[in-house]
């Protein structure tokens, strides 16, 4: 029997504030265990929390950039369950009034091949609803301990319907959404801080057939690569128990990305009681027209759209754009670039080669540092230098180091590089010679009807010219003295 | 009992002591030590405190004589020592809630109220005796001791804020906070002859008060007088950016308020709160205090509020359910009480919670547990939920009519110690007049109406408008004007 994998998606994603959620003490990473605390957060007799505003700015924010319909009005409700990172024993989260609901998020699925673009989808989301974090359990040879510090970080979680159909899509989803969430400056999404965690729910059934399998929780999946293998994983497992005639158990799978393997954590029988009830310390918000305009204002547009546009407007490949667009900074000073140069290619490709370079090599610290060393008027006058044969190829490098480390202006650089100073054309007519003369294999060939042959003789004459040569000129002299050889 | 006059400076009011302060005819200090005094004199047989720092007190007390050397006193209530109910967070003070599970329990923080009484120049004194977490109405729910009703140290004081109730009224502190979730401070008051006040909720900031019912929970005052409320009451109130459901509103200066405010009044008499189970006593006396207000010239009327009968019921539910969250965070992990020898993390929760709470906590966790469950909530707490919406409806449609209501505090007045302690549901009726206060939101306070043969002191309660506590205050004290019960005090 042929059979379908249904997977839905529940992902936690930290939401960036200076505050937790419901106090004033800072929210972070990395710090001395149980420094970011307070009554509140440590739940003391007689605390009580306040909402942080910020927060709800942010997941409406979301929303709107995912095309969720907002809730009038924020309501929180108590979570209550025991466990021991959990100071109150009950999360404040939202229970029956999500503050978005619907929306979706555009996926991009594996393309033919790497410089091709796969096929784009929208998949639906149910709800996405704020809630905090809770603190950090470990356990070693001298007990249980607890840190609190990352307990009451505003927490926002993302549920997608049951809409996605394989481990590649999932992984899609993922990719996309985190995207979304670092253009909004909603949530960094580093997963190695737990800023973004995803659990799945997985079912399979026989292809065409509209019921839901029964479905199986994969937790723990703690890295976008461990989400797509845990799936894949899950959805193996249950092709095995269905095609040797046995019932898959609605269960909670933990799924270890080291071994590759899951286990059960617990049966259906074994599900938790909540007993939500809306928290009777916090009122709820009015979020009125007037607060979401504000925020819609902020939004930026979306990285596929950006794409879409980059690739129509700018009339640049899909290896450019697919580099640039999940980095909005780098798109931005991009789109600059392009625009004050009048030369996008140009501009997209010495952005993903030179500057990516510098970036990956550690010459530059980040965008905003590319922007502050160039700043995108002076990379576009060098954009423009290159296009016009002011700057050849074999000289570009070379300039762009020196404006990396300096502040002179390319015509300085061209004029301290020596660039300017042209071989005369005896000079060059002479390095022309001495390469034809050079390759005669590839003075045969070119005799011969190919054409591309005359590549053969350009490195030499370039090489000779030691970047004082207009690639143009040189074509031209090149072909001249081979007509009459 | 004695005649009014000129009495022991433990028995005056903070109005006296203040003037007197601020006319260097005496100290701080020597206040404190007159407190302090009495408290070793009567403590013994009050049981109002389950802890006191004499020390720390006398060090307070002699801040306050600084400022006021200095020329720096901060009002009336600098220097007077406040007794605090153990469920108010001072900071380095024992907060207890008279529950195993917080015996050791030191506060590291100021909630806002003490905050505000510190700003006050107030002597934070003592941490006053509950029924633990506040549940109960006799005080006899303590984990450490039972409070004693100074008319009559076999009766109990009312609860739960039976330590504060009793410690004014013994001259153990000047006046005193408490808090008031279904009657808490209304009903000991009555009991033990003083004024004791519930706020609008959202008028007195819930930050730094161990929650009970959330919904229902207010900090409120005990005084002798309802001048003294006033002035209470106006050191704790106003907007509080640490609690949510504290309200943006103006706090007028409730003392000077009073003299503004004369009437006469439109007061309501609801036929559903002298029914059956009423003390004959207690009912003539109340209905003597309505002759007074008509003797003022008030027009009295009789109103209705029609679900009045539902109101025990509605509470028990809603405050459980709250209850029943509230208090998981006392679970042995982070700070309280933590069982020994545990085998695991869920064991350490049932041991811990087993041996810190008391019978009556546990029982109303267990009720909140039940009416919160899946399956359950739509019958039990959606369902007392809209009654609460009734009943506010009810209050809300007859102050279209008059200004304020006029019932009993308490059916009966104060109770033999043992009487009801076995049997909740009759320890629960004794809130029946003052819980759909709690439920409607609406500020409430309970005065003197007089006493019983046997000498037991007997409230009446007057239930304002929202956010109307000077009205409410001036109402009273038109009664309060006319009749000597403030200069009698308990024999000890």
């Amino acid at each position: 029997m042929n059979y379908e994998a249904v997977i839905g998606l529940e992902v936690h994603v930290q939401v960036r504030t200076k505050s937790k959620m419901f106090s004033r003490t800072a929210a972070g990473y990395g710090l001395p265990a149980n420094t970011l605390t307070d009554p509140v957060v440590l739940a003391l007799p007689g605390a009580l929390p306040v909402m942080n505003r910020a927060a709800l700015d942010q997941v409406v924010k979301a929303g709107l950039l995912l095309g969720c319909e907002i809730a009038a009005v924020c309501k929180w409700d108590r979570k209550n369950y025991f466990y021991p990172d959990s100071p109150k024993n009950y999360q404040i989260s939202q229970y029956d009034q999500p503050i978005c609901a619907g929306g979706s998020v555009e996926i991009e699925l594996p393309g033919a091949a790497r410089n091709v673009m796969g096929e784009h989808k929208r998949i639906p989301l149910t709800r996405i609803h704020l809630e905090e974090d809770v603190g950090k359990l470990s356990h070693d040879a001298g007990g249980s301990v607890i840190d609190f510090n990352r307990a009451g970080t505003p927490l926002m979680e993302i549920v997608s319907e049951p809409a996605l159909r394989s481990a590649d899509e999932a992984f899609a989803f993922l990719t996309a959404l985190k995207a979304v969430m670092i253009y909004g400056g909603i949530s960094d999404c580093d997963m190695e801080k737990g800023q973004l965690r995803c659990d799945a729910n997985i079912s399979i059934r026989p292809a065409g057939e509209a019921k839901l399998g029964t479905k199986v929780e994969l937790k723990n999946l703690n890295s976008i690569s461990f989400v797509r293998d845990g799936i894949a994983h899950e959805i193996r497992r249950q092709l095995a128990v269905a095609e040797r005639g046995g019932t898959i158990v609605q269960e909670t799978r933990d799924y270890d990305g080291q071994t590759g393997a899951s286990q059960s954590l617990r049966s259906k029988e074994m599900a938790h009681d909540y007993r939500y009830f809306p928290d009777p310390d916090l009122m709820p918000v009015r979020v009125d027209e007037a607060w979401k305009a504000r925020l819609r204002a902020e939004c930026p547009e979306l990285p596929f759209d950006r794409q879409r546009r980059f690739l129509e407007r700018y009339q640049v490949p899909y290896t450019i754009t697919s580099v640039l667009v999940p980095d909005r900074e780098l798109g931005d000073y991009f789109e600059e670039v392009a625009q004050l140069s009048g030369e996008p290619h140009l501009a997209g490709n010495w952005i993903i080669n030179t500057c990516l370079q510098f970036l990956n090599d550690g010459q530059l610290a980040g965008v905003p540092d590319l922007r502050t060393k160039i700043p995108p008027a002076r990379a576009a006058d060098f954009i423009r230098k290159r296009a016009a044969g002011a700057i050849t190829s074999a000289a570009a490098a070379g300039v762009s180091s020196a404006m990396l480390t300096g502040t002179a202006s390319t015509d300085e650089i061209i004029k301290a590089q020596g660039l300017d100073a042209r071989a005369d054309a005896g000079e060059l007519e002479q390095w022309c010679r001495d390469a034809i003369a050079g390759n005669p294999k590839a003075l045969a060939d070119f005799k011969s009807g190919k054409e591309s042959a005359i590549n053969g003789f350009k490195g030499p004459v370039m090489k000779a010219a030691k970047g004082k040569a207009d690639p143009r000129q040189v074509d031209e002299t090149l072909r001249r003295l081979l007509a009459q050889a | 009992m004695k005649p009014a006059g000129s009495p022991a400076l433990f028995h005056q009011t903070v109005a006296a002591l203040a003037a007197q302060l601020e006319a260097r005819q005496l100290s701080a200090v020597e206040l404190m030590r007159a407190v302090i005094a009495r408290t070793e004199a009567v403590e013994e047989r009050v049981q109002a405190f389950n802890s006191h720092d004499a020390a720390d007190a006398l060090a307070q007390a002699a801040a306050s004589d600084a400022r006021r050397a200095a020329g720096q006193a901060r009002g009336p209530l600098d220097g007077i020592p406040v007794g605090l109910k153990d469920v108010i967070a001072v900071e380095g003070q024992p907060l207890t809630a008279s529950s195993r599970m917080l015996a050791n329990f030191v506060s590291p923080y100021d909630g806002t109220a003490a905050r505000k009484l510190k700003a006050a120049g107030a002597v934070c004194w003592g941490r006053l005796n509950l029924d633990e977490f506040a549940m109960g109405s006799s005080t006899e729910n303590s984990a450490f001791r039972t409070t004693r009703n100074p008319w009559d140290l076999e009766r109990v004081p009312g609860g739960s804020s039976g330590g504060s109730a009793a410690a004014v009224a013994a001259g153990e502190a000047i006046v005193s906070f408490g808090s008031d979730t279904g009657g808490s401070i209304r009903q000991p008051a009555a009991l033990c002859g003083i004024v004791g006040m519930k706020p609008t909720y959202g008028l007195v900031s819930r930050y730094g008060l161990i929650a009970f019912a959330s919904s229902l929970d207010q900090i409120g005052p005990f005084a002798r007088t309802v001048e003294d409320a006033a002035i209470a009451l106006g050191a704790v109130a106003g907007h509080d950016p640490l609690d949510s459901t504290s309200v943006p509103v103006e706090v007028p200066d409730y003392r000077a308020e009073l003299a503004k405010r004369r009437g006469p009044w439109k007061l309501g008499i609801p036929k559903e709160y002298f029914g059956a189970g009423l003390d004959p006593e207690v009912g003539a006396a109340v209905e003597a205090a309505i002759g007074h207000y008509r003797k003022l010239g008030c027009q009295v009327r009789e109103i209705s509020l029609p679900h009045t009968k539902y109101a025990v019921g509605a509470y028990y539910i809603i405050a459980t359910a709250e209850c029943s969250s509230n208090l998981s965070r006392y679970d042995g992990i982070r700070y309280g009480h933590r069982a020994a020898g545990a085998k695991d993390v869920v064991d350490l929760y049932f041991q811990s919670r087993a041996e810190g709470f008391g019978a009556e906590v546990k029982r109303r966790i267990i009720l909140g547990t039940y009416v919160l469950s899946s399956g359950y909530y739509d019958a039990y707490y959606l369902r007392a939920q809209k009654v609460r919406t009734l009943i506010r409806r009810d209050f809300l449609e007859a102050y279209k009519e008059v200004d304020a209501i006029l019932t009993p505090t308490s059916p009966t007045p104060a109770f033999k110690r043992g009487e009801k302690a076995a049997d909740p549901l009759a320890m629960y009726l004794s809130d029946t007049y003052t819980i759909g206060v709690n439920l409607a939101g609406l500020p409430g306070l309970s005065l003197p109406c007089g006493f019983t043969r046997d000498g037991l002191p007997i409230g009446l309660q007057i239930i304002g408008q929202p956010f109307a506590e000077a009205e409410l205050l001036a109402i009273a004290q038109a009664y309060e004007r006319d009749h000597d019960w403030v200069g009698r005090h308990p024999e000890l």
